[in-house]
């Protein structure tokens, strides 16, 4: 409807050779447009097309020719997901660590972000401005800068000039997966509470002040009133930091090792790509396995992924 | 062939743990600060309520990055003080510089790409009957992590000889207009170019949507009253539409600036830095976690420091007027 009444102002207004340019530059538009879509749909199209196909065609042929030829097979995903000889993917196992990894590292950060945002935007102590412009300022420091020390302070403990401050940790089996939980914790934080602090500090100050005339404790206040205030806010947060968590290859790499017992999918993919680099059956059908469930999150959710966007949530 | 279930259950039980006690600190905050007398002066609130998230920050991000800065002076094994070797080297050995050079070309192109890309596309479908679809297609690859797009593409660009069918894409269409396939991927310095492309195609929808929203932003009296002057598509370009959404855009560069800068997924599973590719995250974890060179990794990191620096101060002086 607006596009009709839009297109008749114009062609009032408007000469005749102005009203052809508009048309013409609406041609090349749609043009350029549909190119750069295809451009960007293409590579994961072909990827998914030759997840579904035969071994050996994928192989020998293009995954183009599919359309003169088409077969199609579960069989890659089949043995990429539960194939148990090492050669295959194994990736089940690996699937089953990034959802151990992700649930954790997604709720902890949340909490802790909005005790320390409830604290920085709504209790009044001396203070209160340096620590909120400390956290603020961590936001710089990039996690390569924190590595290699978190790594030894998990399997070596502190040790100044011979004093021992904390023991090793020596995390084994399952239980590595408290140090990647608690890397991924300590650097979704200054992103975190900055955030939700934006948010928590726009909400009316009234509503605090009449909760406590009525005797609302700090731990009420924040339960019963901010909290269910500021929902889309820990839903934008929640989804960011799961696919950043999901995503992630550095972190995993380094806390989670390599192997079966606690590796995510992400760091799985990327040593089959160095030593299986040609084995595509098992590469794509194990790429198509690790994108589908951020890309269904993300679209349930893309409202508050944009929102979170252009609210600047980008780890910087 | 078949799967163990059973052999995957202590991960569960490790989960169920994990969430416990992630319940466990929850409920303990929030009955301490239900507990603590209420007064004037809300300290001990504010003590409970920011202390596991400040020794988190402290353990995680403060200490470490302070001993990185030290590690930088010392040797590989961290046992003697070597003063700026680690520097020197990073600056004087020609397969580091290669890495700095990388590391630049990277910095200088990916946000230019991006945001031009970005922004012509959103100008683009800008009010057309399928934008939502049209923004979603190029959004989709944000949800994919750098490993999978740098699966996706690699796929892209495989190389078969040219004896045989090919089955990347690109070499198709290469031998479609009569060219010999090439190994994109293995030929510097055009290789570098050719890992641009994955974060391009990763991130222009990050500038789609960013700068679409600024484009909506644009008050509809000043469009309309450029159209009443004649302004033709190109003018309305570059006279309103771009001054208008000027912020915007400097934030998409900033933000990919920093991103393009600690960039190491797409090099670590395209190439694994070899073939001149490498770039400073991605030898930043070969030295300290590969080489056991934790002198030269802790001087990388620091250097990824000094240069994201300017840029991270810039946008977070940006974010607070924007939150003002």
């Amino acid at each position: 409807m607006t596009t009709l009444a839009q297109t008749t102002a114009r062609a009032k207004t408007t000469t005749a050779p102005q009203r052809v340019r508009w048309r013409l530059s609406g041609r090349i538009a749609s043009a350029v447009a549909i190119v750069i879509a295809v451009l960007w749909t293409t590579p994961t199209f072909g990827l998914l097309l030759s997840s579904l196909r035969p071994e050996d065609q994928i192989k020998t042929t293009g995954w183009w020719t599919f359309f003169a030829d088409p077969q199609l097979t579960l069989e890659n995903y089949r043995e990429v997901l539960f194939g148990t000889s090492s050669s295959s993917g194994q990736m089940m196992s690996f699937l089953i660590n990034s959802v151990v990894i992700t649930v954790p590292s997604v709720l902890f950060p949340l909490a802790l972000a909005a005790f320390a945002a409830y604290a920085l935007a709504w209790l009044p102590f001396r203070g209160r401005e340096w620590i909120y412009i400390g956290v603020f300022a961590l936001q710089i420091v990039p996690l390569q800068m924190s590595l290699v020390p978190l790594l030894s302070f998990f399997s070596q403990g502190v040790e100044i000039f011979g004093l021992q401050l904390s023991p090793a940790w020596n995390l084994e089996g399952p239980a590595r997966f408290i140090q990647v939980w608690f890397a991924h914790t300590c650097f979704a934080l200054p992103l975190g509470i900055f955030l939700l602090h934006n948010f928590m500090s726009e909400l009316p100050g009234e509503l605090m002040e009449a909760a406590r005339v009525d005797g609302a404790s700090h731990g009420v206040i924040l339960r019963k009133i901010v909290l269910p205030l500021v929902l889309p806010a820990l839903a934008t947060f929640a989804i960011f930091q799961f696919l950043w968590v999901w995503n992630d290859l550095l972190v995993g790499l380094i806390f989670a090792g390599g192997t079966p017992d606690s590796a995510p999918m992400t760091v799985r993919l990327a040593q089959m790509a160095g030593t299986r680099g040609n084995e595509w059956q098992r590469l794509t059908a194990g790429a198509f396995v690790s994108v589908i469930i951020p890309l269904t999150v993300f679209l349930s959710m893309q409202r508050y992924f944009v929102r979170g966007l252009l609210a600047g949530s980008v780890k910087g | 062939m078949d799967f163990d279930f059973a052999a995957e259950q202590p991960k569960l039980v490790q989960l169920l743990i994990g969430v416990a006690a992630f319940l466990v600190v929850v409920a303990v905050v929030l009955i301490l600060v239900d507990r603590a007398p209420m007064r004037r002066r809300a300290w001990i609130h504010a003590t409970i309520l920011l202390l596991p998230a400040l020794l988190l920050l402290g353990i995680g991000l403060v200490i470490p990055a302070i001993r990185t800065t030290l590690l930088s002076f010392m040797s590989g094994d961290s046992r003697q003080w070597v003063g700026l070797d680690n520097y020197a080297w990073m600056f004087t050995q020609p397969e580091a510089v290669t890495v700095l050079r990388n590391t630049l070309v990277w910095v200088l192109l990916v946000p230019l790409l991006v945001t031009s890309v970005g922004l012509v596309y959103a100008v683009l479908v800008d009010r057309t009957r399928f934008e939502s679809i049209a923004k979603s297609l190029v959004f989709l690859p944000m949800a994919i992590s750098f490993v999978g797009a740098g699966i996706i593409w690699r796929f892209v660009y495989a190389y078969r000889s040219g004896d045989q069918d090919q089955i990347g894409l690109l070499n198709q269409l290469v031998v479609a207009v009569g060219g010999e396939p090439q190994q994109w991927l293995q030929d510097p310095p055009f290789n570098t170019l050719f890992l641009i492309v994955v974060m391009v195609w990763i991130q222009a929808g990050f500038a789609t949507v960013v700068l679409s929203a600024a484009i909506k932003g644009i008050p509809a009296e000043i469009v309309e009253a450029a159209k009443l002057d004649g302004a033709s598509p190109l003018q309305m370009f570059f006279r309103v539409t771009l001054p208008s959404i000027r912020t915007a855009v400097v934030v998409v560069l900033v933000t990919q600036s920093i991103g393009t800068l600690k960039l190491f997924d797409i090099v670590r599973t395209m190439t694994g830095g070899q073939f001149d590719t490498s770039v400073i995250a991605n030898e930043m974890y070969n030295q300290a976690f590969r080489y056991g060179e934790t002198g030269k990794g802790a001087a990388l990191a620091v250097f990824l420091f000094v240069l994201v620096l300017p840029i991270v101060v810039y946008q977070i002086r940006q974010r607070r007027e924007a939150a003002r």
